[in-house]
């Protein structure tokens, strides 16, 4: 056997690892979604195959949708939550980038380390007196109390990668922009923001996934059941909250709560890889 | 670090005389802190406030409803005696150490698998990486199907296969539920573990492992000596995010066996979490959380220690 095709070999059995690894790693989603899918008694059944073999059906979502006050309703919640913590983290860390980087102030550097060093603090730790205070606020039990909550815990994270985004903007562009007269929310809005543009994608996509996917903080914050996010309804699905476990119930709900996160990353995935190395290595 | 906005500026119709440039220099001076005012009340109300709030709350007797009542240091004193506690914390660290190293044993292979110039080099990070997004509360969801004895998939499946007489319930036993969920939480993290680790070995100069592999040294050694020591603040740093995000596990307990076996997998975090808001005793709950905000911030020192800039260390 020649150097070359020892080589060829290796390379093809390593790939051949590297794609039974990877089809352990896709396994567990493909499963459940498919399995989701599956109608009848067959639903209740050991899914081996999980594919439905009587035919696709949409039972297991509308059992789902049953339970609670409905998937969409749920759904909702979900969206509005993720949605508006993306919106909220992405303005108030657009301000702070962009006033932490251009601009002189007294006391700036410290307020921004104090900023940073809430990293420090797990947001588990504050569980108990943040109850206490939205309640003293009004907003316990509201979807806008988490959102304010979930905004709170992405700021660290987005304001270091929004000071970073207009650090990184060469001046001279401002400077001609002065020349033209412009204000400085014109500056702001229309001469940075598209040069900064990816680092608010950062910014959305981590908001989005935290707030889409977080748990204890809703399970503890939200008590109305209009009011659930999907995964608090979800796991009370799975704890039999509404009768008997209904395992195909689950599945469609776990498939509701991956399929936005998977879109969202196989989308952006080059901002999200972005966002990872930059938070982790700096 | 020069700023735009106050820097003198002689040319151009729009700009004032040098008579009012200190006025300008102030009016951007507020400008630039109106701009932070919104993350600084966000964060001044929602984080630091329940932050003093803990310290404060911890001091008192706390129930849900009727009057807090000041009892010192008490509710530290009681926790000396909580075995539940030091049981969860015992089960936390025992956790920690077991699943750091099952991540580190699964993503450091995928990291160097994945580094190197290959076929379908970044479908594999891709489909590696995707269980990461992937909630921590949807993954428990997930894995709680596939490990149920009824109608799963991993018990039916090893009966079938003869490799159990019967079917075994996965999450009946202490033993067995621990090494799912360790195998549950590899799944969902060694992606992320992988390109952090990734990024470390990208950093390190070709040259110089190409020249040790021209001189013979073998791979593992090559490993051993050169890449691992050049990538020990990327590893360190690794190894800390695994080790405070897994310090802190909630979901998976409690969605996957709430705590069971015999309380035997409740965490940190979960007894917190039951002691405030199933029990209601807000005021020790805050002692409590406490301990663990002492631990992680400790935990977050030899983080910044580890990533220190070396070069600032020899000045």
């Amino acid at each position: 056997m020649t150097a070359a095709t020892a080589k060829r070999l290796s390379l093809a059995l390593s790939t051949l690892v590297g794609l039974l690894v990877a089809a352990a790693f896709l396994a567990p989603i493909l499963w459940t979604i498919l399995s989701s899918f599956r109608g009848g008694s067959e639903a209740f059944q050991v899914p081996l195959p999980p594919w439905p073999t009587q035919g696709v059906s949409v039972d297991s979502y509308l059992r789902l949708d049953a339970a609670g006050e409905g998937i969409l309703r749920h759904s909702a919640n979900s969206g509005f939550v993720a949605g508006m913590t993306v919106v909220l983290s992405v303005i108030v860390s657009l301000f702070a980038g962009y006033g932490f980087s251009r601009f002189r102030f007294p006391m700036r550097n410290v307020l921004f380390v104090l900023i940073m060093a809430t990293l420090m603090i797990p947001f588990q730790s504050i569980l108990t007196p943040l109850f206490i205070l939205l309640a003293k606020l009004g907003l316990q039990n509201t979807l806008i109390g988490l959102v304010l909550v979930y905004t709170t815990l992405q700021l660290p994270f987005s304001i270091f990668m929004m000071r970073n985004a207009f650090d990184a903007v060469p001046k001279e562009i401002e400077e001609a922009a002065r020349m033209e007269g412009v204000t400085t929310f014109q500056m702001l809005f229309r001469v940075l923001l598209p040069l900064v543009m990816p680092g608010v994608a950062t910014v959305a996509i981590f908001a989005f996934l935290n707030a889409w996917n977080e748990f204890l903080a809703a399970l503890i914050f939200l008590s109305d059941p209009d009011k659930l996010t999907l995964p608090v309804l979800i796991a009370q699905v799975r704890a039999g909250r509404f009768g008997s476990v209904d395992w195909g119930a689950v599945q469609a709900g776990v498939t509701a709560m991956m399929i936005p996160c998977l879109i969202v990353f196989l989308a952006l995935q080059r901002f999200y890889i972005r966002g990872l190395t930059a938070g982790a290595v700096k | 670090m020069s700023n735009i906005v106050t820097q003198p500026v002689t040319v151009g119709k729009a700009m004032p005389c040098g008579g009012h440039k200190r006025k300008r220099k102030r009016k951007s001076q507020l400008v630039g802190f109106l701009f932070v005012v919104p993350a600084l009340l966000l964060v001044g109300l929602f984080f630091l406030t329940p932050v003093a709030m803990t310290a404060w709350m911890s001091l008192h007797r706390w129930p849900l409803l009727g009057q807090p009542r000041f009892i010192g240091l008490d509710n530290y004193w009681r926790m000396l005696s909580d075995t539940g506690f030091w049981d969860a914390m015992g089960f936390t660290v025992l956790y920690t150490v077991v699943v750091t190293i099952a991540i580190f044993a699964v993503a450091f292979p995928l990291a160097i698998f994945v580094e190197k110039p290959r076929p379908l080099q970044n479908v594999f990070r891709t489909i590696y990486f995707l269980p990461v997004v992937v909630g921590f509360a949807a993954a428990s969801l997930l894995w709680v199907w596939l490990l149920n004895v009824d109608n799963g998939l991993f018990s039916p499946l090893m009966e079938r296969l003869g490799l159990t007489n019967g079917r075994v319930n996965l999450l009946g036993s202490f033993d067995l539920a621990f090494a799912s969920i360790i195998t549950m939480v590899v799944w969902k993290v060694a992606g992320f573990t992988m390109i952090i680790l990734m990024t470390g070995l990208q950093s390190i100069p070709e040259d110089i492992t190409e020249a040790a592999r021209i001189d013979g040294v073998s791979a593992l050694k090559r490993f051993r000596f050169l890449t691992l020591p050049l990538m020990r603040r990327t590893v360190g740093l690794a190894l800390i995010l695994c080790i405070s995000g897994s310090m802190l596990a909630f979901d998976q307990f409690y969605i996957m066996v709430s705590g069971g076996p015999q309380n035997q997998t409740l965490t940190a975090v979960y007894w917190i979490f039951n002691q405030s808001f199933v029990s209601f005793r807000l005021g020790y709950g805050s002692a409590l959380s406490i301990v663990l905000l002492a631990i992680l911030v400790a935990i977050s020192v030899v983080q910044l220690w580890i990533i220190r800039d070396p070069k600032e260390d020899a000045r």
